[in-house]
């Protein structure tokens, strides 16, 4: 090891080798993430050539219909919103050292709370109900992945299994609640709550096509890194994550930060959830569980849990969700075939995980004189 | 044995070996001799090359030059598995055997050439005859969980004798031991190799036991062999000024001032430990202002549950602790108001989120501290600034401030986290073995800051399985065994031999 007493303020981050160091240092968290995503999709093309497929058609199609032209794009971003709010519902936790796979069940939940508000609040004005909407969507979706918190903090129940299983239980919870107590009678062969009045439905943001779940979802992006980034809320649990007994050692409150940083997970997915029914669905049904909990789960691994990385990843990630029905009618490709990509990617960035700090390139040290 | 045939020391010599890792050479041209039969110490500093040099004799690492003799003839050892076939060694520091099998089912499974299905009744007669053979013996049939840390240690041994071994490496072998166990493990020892059974190489720090039981010496300092001899021709001194290359050491600050009023006080505190099958009991515990409280032991004695017990990671199922004579539950915000410190043993793993940068793990406890107050925005130009400026008065060794601390050697982790827990208000230190495997240099240093911590008026507890450490700067000692303080003296009538007694569990 060659370590040296720094003589130079560390203020050189300014020198020309503070900054060659500086950018080794970042990249490697860019370059290895986006590395494994090449190599799932490598993965997947042989997959795809196995099936008699062209992966330079497939590939062609998903850039025309999720990036291709204004439409795609607004198609793309419709689908980026639920994202975004899902996988800060994986990489809030994941700052304190949880891997939290559940949000599916606080998006599903999130949804139902609006549908099961429609009748009660169809008389208000909009700007009283569209905000209590999403509030009790936020809180259903707190309340829902803060209890997994407070199980892994208290009880000592593992926050994977317990998330994965109470998703399950958050499904049947909707499955009975819109097929009995809240069911629309006007529903008949798919159960949903009532209808939200078209008065109260949230909007699309003036001049596109997509509704504002997106800036709320780019919001939370930004309000999530400044937390984790910039304020002493932040640094706790980032303590907490890094290593818990030094956390408790220094007196920090992990138990309210681990119950804290899950709660506003999945206030974030349960967000997610009610502008699905405020702004797409306009009722809760069982299409509520479309699987944007799961994708969100990726996501933040790719991202590697980075609130601003998540936007980007989202939006690639919403362009291969949004050229699924054209991949499906014009190559014969299954729907699944989306859930095999993804699958492919995901096994790769675990796999990708042991190789940060193999590669001197990427070490700080190689690039100071 | 598979080497009935070839029994007997062999000598081991290496010539220049050298092993670079990229542009760092971790051991420069380093040749030692280890003659059949016996007892060689190999002393340094940390990072001084000393476990470099054993890796690449063992296998673990193969040496960028330099050859290995083995009994004469060059070897060149491959792997681990081929040093193995070759007679050597090596017994570690922390103990290789499985908790819940006897030491007889140790043994034999430790066997590379183990049958899939072992005949018990042949393996019982051929252990038997073995430990005829041996000069002492320890209990076969218990599982090795019941044994003391001494007789595990010679188990160790032993197993390197029954896998045929001819030379063994011994890494600070007597770490987790008493003094009295260490001076049987390593008499037994020093008796194999004047039998001729083995020879030995032993990396050490204590000195005593170099003088006591090596024959001869190699010191290494930064990766290269600065001086070997005789052991009996070598003063203490002598060795130590090898070591460290004629540097001086920190003098331990002279003790001043006066004990003053009780800051920490624990009173029938109770809590479970960490089987959870029995209790860790304090009838009375105080530490008062501008003293050092000692409290010697053992390993597993009940000192991690005490310490948990006193950073709120444990519970108190009865009783009370008290600072300044207010309840104490370690809350930040009472640790703050109270100026309580903690320096936790092996500070990596349990004060330092190791994956962040030096910087942050400096603010770590100040980082949310805004005047009195707290703040709710980082201020990172605060927490550089401090960062620099403690880097420098500890002569913390870093890349850079942003480095990982988990990139740092373990003495320059230990003097960032002292550097962190020492700045601003003391009034209460709790450290435990803040010296553990830490080199010369870094051990006197962060000894004479304790010690400085006291004299300027804190109440200091220290939990240290090192006696030589307590003795050097307790004002009180207190012996902690099977979860209670089993005795208590002051340090003017502090003896080894009684301190050693109540260590080892005797009333």
């Amino acid at each position: 090891m060659s370590d040296r007493t720094i003589a130079a303020p560390a203020g050189g981050g300014l020198s020309p080798d503070g900054l060659l160091a500086g950018i080794a240092r970042r990249s490697e968290a860019v370059l290895i993430p986006l590395g494994a995503l090449l190599i799932g999709l490598a993965i997947f093309s042989l997959f795809l050539l196995t099936q008699g497929k062209s992966p330079a058609e497939y590939f062609a199609l998903v850039y025309k219909a999720g990036f291709g032209t204004a439409f795609s794009w607004q198609n793309t971003l419709s689908r980026t919103a639920p994202l975004l709010l899902a996988a800060l519902c994986v990489a809030l936790p994941a700052r304190l050292g949880l891997t939290v796979i559940g949000g599916e069940g606080a998006i599903v939940l999130g949804g139902v709370a609006v549908g099961a508000l429609a009748l009660p609040l169809s008389g208000f004005p909009a700007v009283i109900a569209i905000p209590v909407f999403l509030a009790a969507g936020a809180l259903a979706g707190g309340l829902w992945i803060g209890a997994v918190g407070a199980l892994r903090h208290w009880r000592g129940v593992n926050e994977t299994i317990a998330s994965l299983l109470m998703a399950y239980i958050a499904i049947a919870l909707m499955n009975h609640l819109v097929e009995g107590p809240l069911r629309d009678p006007a529903s008949l062969n798919k159960p949903s709550t009532h209808p939200l009045p078209d008065a109260l439905r949230i909007g699309n943001i003036p001049g596109w096509d997509v509704h504002w779940g997106l800036v709320a979802g780019i919001v939370a992006c930004i309000v999530s890194w400044v937390l984790i980034d910039r304020t002493t809320l932040g640094f706790a649990a980032r303590v907490a994550g890094g290593n818990v007994r030094a956390a408790q050692v220094q007196g920090l409150p992990v138990g309210k930060l681990i119950v804290g940083f899950t709660a506003l997970g999945g206030a974030f997915a349960g967000l997610a959830g009610a502008f699905e029914v405020a702004a797409v669905q306009g009722s809760a049904n069982a299409s509520l569980a479309a699987g944007y909990g799961y994708t969100g789960i990726l996501i933040a691994f790719l991202a590697r849990h980075n609130p601003l990385a998540i936007i980007p990843v989202a939006i690639l990630l919403a362009g291969f969700e949004a050229s699924s029905g054209l991949v499906q009618r014009r190559m014969g490709l299954p729907d699944a075939s989306t859930l095999v990509l993804q699958g492919i990617v995901f096994t790769v960035i675990l796999i990708s995980d042991t190789a940060y700090g193999r590669w001197k390139l990427f070490s700080p040290e190689r690039w100071r004189s | 044995m598979k080497t009935e045939h070839e029994n007997g020391a062999i000598g081991v010599e290496t010539l220049g070996m050298t092993m670079r890792f990229g542009g760092f050479t971790a051991l420069d041209n380093a040749s030692i001799a280890i003659p059949a039969g016996t007892f060689h110490a190999l002393l340094g500093e940390n990072g001084a090359g000393k476990s470099t040099l054993v890796k690449c004799m063992m296998g673990f690492y193969h040496a960028t030059s330099g050859q290995m003799l083995v009994a004469g003839r060059e070897a060149k050892i491959a792997d681990p598995k081929a040093a193995h076939a070759l007679g050597l060694g090596m017994v570690y520091q922390h103990f290789t055997l499985v908790p819940s099998l006897s030491a007889a089912e140790n043994l034999v499974i430790s066997r590379e050439d183990a049958p899939k299905i072992i005949d018990w009744r042949k393996e019982r007669a051929d252990l038997g005859a073995f430990m005829e053979r041996m000069p002492f013996a320890v209990p076969l049939d218990r599982p090795v969980r019941t044994l003391s840390a001494g007789e595990k240690q010679k188990l160790e041994i032993l197993k390197q004798l029954y896998l045929g071994r001819r030379f063994l490496i011994l890494d600070e072998p007597t770490s987790v031991l008493t003094p009295d166990e260490a001076d049987e493990v390593l008499g037994h020892v020093r008796g194999l190799c004047e039998a001729g059974e083995i020879s030995v190489l032993m990396i050490s720090h204590k000195f005593r036991e170099v003088t006591a039981y090596a024959d001869d010496v190699s010191v290494l300092r930064r990766g290269r062999l600065v001086g070997q001899g005789r052991v009996a021709d070598l003063s203490h001194q002598a060795m130590a000024d090898m070591m460290m290359g004629g540097q001086s050491l920190a003098k331990p600050a002279a003790r001043s001032g006066q004990r003053g009023e009780t800051v920490l006080a624990l009173d029938g505190a109770k809590a479970r430990d960490r089987s959870g099958l029995k209790d860790i009991l304090i009838e009375r515990l105080e530490v008062a202002k501008g003293e050092i409280v000692g409290i010697a032991g053992i390993s597993g004695n009940g000192q991690t549950e005490l310490m948990e017990m006193l950073t709120g990671q444990r519970p108190l199922e009865a009783g009370t602790m008290t600072v300044e004579s207010t309840p104490y539950t370690a809350t930040r915000s009472e640790t703050r108001t109270l100026g309580v410190r903690v320096l936790p043993e092996e500070p990596l793993h349990n004060a330092c989120a190791p994956k962040m940068s030096v910087a942050e793990n400096i603010a770590l406890r100040s980082f949310d501290a805004n005047g009195e107050g707290t703040r709710f925005w980082l201020k990172p130009s605060a927490m550089k600034a401090l960062a620099d400026r403690l880097v420098g008065e500890y002569k913390v060794k870093t890349a850079s401030l942003e480095s990982p601390i988990a990139s740092l050697s373990g003495g320059n982790v230990q003097r960032a986290v002292l550097a962190r827990e020492l700045t601003g208000r003391v009034d209460l230190l709790i450290v435990a073995n803040p010296c553990f495997g830490l080199d010369f240099t870094a051990v006197a240093e962060i000894r004479a800051r304790i010690m400085d911590a006291r004299n300027r008026g804190a109440a200091v507890l220290l939990i240290s399985e090192d006696l030589d450490e307590i003795l050097e700067l307790a004002d009180r000692v207190l012996v902690m065994s099977e979860g209670r303080i089993a005795y208590e003296t002051p340090i003017a009538g502090a003896d080894t031999a009684t301190i050693g007694h109540y260590m080892a569990g005797h009333q």
